[in-house]
């Protein structure tokens, strides 16, 4: 069976709007061959997860500059799996320091990515990591 | 400028040689890269002469400090009279503990205050909002009533200290605090003085703290351009920004050429809706720039500017009171320069940019802390931070004399370099129909998409450096202490605002929304409204929903 093209969504969650490490991981998707989805600024918890399901999406990736990603990305997997997003996987980054990694993987981020490295690194993991979904 | 054409002549005929020199070294001795270009890409030459500035004439482009077109500044006796004002911009947690961090700055030789409030604040919504969750107090204070903003000005002379607050979509409801607070505190409205941010349409470009869309933003900006005009003269009621601009990826043109486009749109709408005399508000117009790392670019950047400004306020929109033509601006080094990996190595491209910003001729400053890119600033990195400010001014000799790169090949080549890339793009952007239009055509936020992008490939591929990331990588990483908002200020924010609304006179707050409701649908302008809604204890929140109920809510379109 041909491996389908990887579906990812890049998603800012609540009220930060500084998006330009988002924009540029977005575009940096799309060249990679993935179907990416932006969802753009000020999104509920609750609207990335609905929008997770519907778009079919293989992965999520959280980004936070504004220091609320302790709750926020949390929250993310929690709506994510309470609508029966079990097999999404979910990572994050943006400004989050070191002693709240623990915290994040595990509430079930499987990866972290911070300033510093690069795009290609980061396609790079998710080739690695990620597994698109096949629905039966 | 005033070369003679033998001179001319001659400087041509040495550089002939040079250049047939230079062949012969390069063959030798190759240039360490082929890329030599300012962080924004724009090329540099190898060497400036005086035949690449050979057209500028000193009187009319360059001339004298306080004189048009007042590219050495607006002040006749520059720094000597008075440094640039020493501004910090700082908030976090709550009113009470900003209230400290302000008279810790003040005690340690700060000059005027600066506010960061939290998201939730900056985007209109109280701490106990659902969107709010996760948000109070970690990016900036959390100020929900005038109750909190008197805690957050106590003990602030508002007669004496000028206060910059940024805050955009909720710019009237706090600008009505500010007000408020003084008059309880039996201070005239016409001796406060200060600055709101209040510039929506940057944040529509770059920063994306969006409520309604753009053009009812730009009507509320224009009642307070008109009330700050008529009732609070001492006050700058927009600071017309650029900083956002390049910290969202632009260039330093683009941030140039964005920002007084900007400016232009806010002026063009005053003209148009309020029907003011141009000379009654430009004076009051204010603006705000990024220092990034690239030395030269930024000040040639600052000195465009102000020419700029000065060339469109006189030719465009014909005013004609002086002061209308200067450009006066608050700078902020680049947080986007800073690296997480060898904080410390901050201290010293924050020294730099700092540097840079004085030499362009700023008249307000804020340096980052080196710990920035991990958290808000501790007291220890904010105290290095000012005190690289203060080396500068006292110790230097940078402050000595007025504009000293005039007159530099280089610096007032690529001062008009700039300045004309800069208006290429304003006539594109007045060919689209104004900044507005361009807006919605996704044309400023496409340009920052691309050049933010072109960036990371360039650190990515090594073609820029950035030291600490792509270059002298070290493995040992240096920990450095980081500030962390105690989660629990959320809940005591929470009770504060609940005890608020047990407290205050319901009628009378419900009567005061209601009055702005009506306000906002007939067009009038909003400030006095508000600020009898802030004296009555409603929130920031209750302001800003007759704003979304009125004028609609704005959703990111999401381009990338």
């Amino acid at each position: 069976m041909a491996k389908r093209k990887l579906r990812i969504m890049v998603a800012k969650p609540g009220l930060d709007g500084h998006d330009r490490g988002a924009r540029v991981l977005a575009r940096c998707f799309r060249d990679a061959g993935y179907e990416t989805i932006y969802t753009g600024c000020h999104q509920t918890p609750e609207q990335i997860a609905a929008a997770a399901i519907q778009e079919d999406i293989d992965c999520v990736g959280l980004s936070c500059m504004s220091g609320a990603h302790k709750y926020l990305f949390p929250e993310c997997v929690k709506q994510i799996r309470a609508l029966g997003g079990d097999d999404i996987q979910i990572i994050g980054g943006g400004i989050i320091p070191k002693q709240d990694y623990q915290l994040l993987y595990d509430a079930g981020l499987k990866g972290i990515f911070t300033p510093g490295i690069t795009l290609d690194d980061i396609v790079a993991w998710i080739n690695e990591n990620i597994v698109p979904n096949v629905k039966e | 400028m005033y070369f003679s054409k033998e001179l001319l002549d001659s400087s041509s005929r040495m550089r002939q040689r040079w250049e047939d020199e230079v062949k012969k070294a390069v063959a030798k001795w190759p240039d360490q890269k082929e890329d030599w270009t300012t962080v924004s890409s724009l090329d540099i030459k190898r060497l400036y002469t005086p035949e690449d500035i050979k057209d500028l004439k000193f009187d009319e482009d360059i001339g004298y400090p306080g004189q048009y077109p007042f590219i050495r500044g607006n002040q006749v006796t520059g720094y000597r009279g008075k440094f640039w004002t020493f501004r910090m911009f700082s908030g976090f947690g709550s009113a009470y503990d900003t209230n400290q961090r302000w008279h810790q700055l003040l005690k340690a030789g700060q000059t005027g205050l600066s506010t960061a409030f939290d998201f939730p604040t900056l985007m209109g919504y109280d701490t106990d909002d659902p969107k709010a969750r996760g948000e109070c107090g970690k990016c900036g204070v959390a100020i929900d009533t005038l109750e909190d903003f008197m805690v957050l000005v106590d003990g602030v002379p508002m007669d004496k200290i000028t206060t910059s607050m940024t805050i955009n979509p909720p710019a009237t409801a706090l600008w009505a605090m500010y007000c408020a607070a003084a008059e309880i505190k039996g201070i005239p409205l016409t001796k406060i003085g200060g600055t709101i941010q209040n510039d929506m349409l940057k944040e529509f470009i770059a920063q994306k703290t969006l409520m309604c869309p753009p053009e009812p933003s730009v009507k509320l900006i224009s009642d307070t351009v008109e009330f700050g005009t008529k009732f609070v003269p001492r006050w700058n009621t927009i600071s017309i920004s650029g900083y956002h601009i390049r910290e969202a990826g632009s260039t330093a043109v683009q941030e140039l050429a964005f920002t007084l486009r900007d400016g232009m749109e806010y002026v063009e709408d005053v003209l148009k809706r309020k029907g003011l005399d141009v000379d009654t508000f430009a004076p009051r117009l204010s603006f705000f720039f990024n220092s990034h790392i690239d030395f030269f670019e930024e000040i040639a950047k600052l000195r465009a500017a102000r020419r700029i400004w000065a060339k469109a306020m006189r030719d465009r929109y014909k005013a004609k009171d002086e002061r209308s033509w200067w450009m006066r601006f608050h700078t902020q080094t680049a947080g986007c320069s800073l690296t997480a990996q060898q904080p410390y190595n901050n201290v010293v491209r924050t020294a730099t940019e700092a540097l840079a910003a004085v030499l362009g001729g700023t008249q307000s400053l804020h340096t980052n802390s080196l710990d920035e890119v991990w958290c808000l600033p501790t007291d220890h990195a904010v105290e290095i931070a000012l005190r690289t400010q203060q080396i500068i001014a006292e110790e230097t000799g940078a402050a000595n004399t007025i504009d000293p790169l005039a007159g530099s090949y280089f610096v007032e080549a690529l001062t008009n370099e700039m300045e004309q890339q800069a208006w290429d793009y304003i006539h594109k952007i007045d060919d689209m129909g104004g900044m507005v239009a361009a807006i919605d055509k996704g044309f400023p936020q496409m340009e920052l998409a691309d050049a933010a992008y072109k960036f990371q490939r360039q650190i990515d591929s090594n073609e820029k450096i950035m030291v600490g990331v792509n270059k002298y990588v070290t493995e040992d990483e240096q920990e450095i202490p980081l500030l962390d908002i105690d989660d629990a200020i959320e809940t005591q924010q929470i009770e504060r605002l609940n005890a608020v609304r047990r407290k205050r006179d319901d009628k009378a707050a419900k009567k005061s929304l209601n009055d702005l409701k009506d306000a906002c649908k007939k067009g009038e302008n909003v400030m006095p409204y508000c600020i009898e809604a802030v004296k009555n204890l409603c929130s920031v929140q209750e302001i800003c929903d007759v704003y979304r109920e009125v004028y609609g809510e704005f959703r990111d379109p999401a381009m990338y």
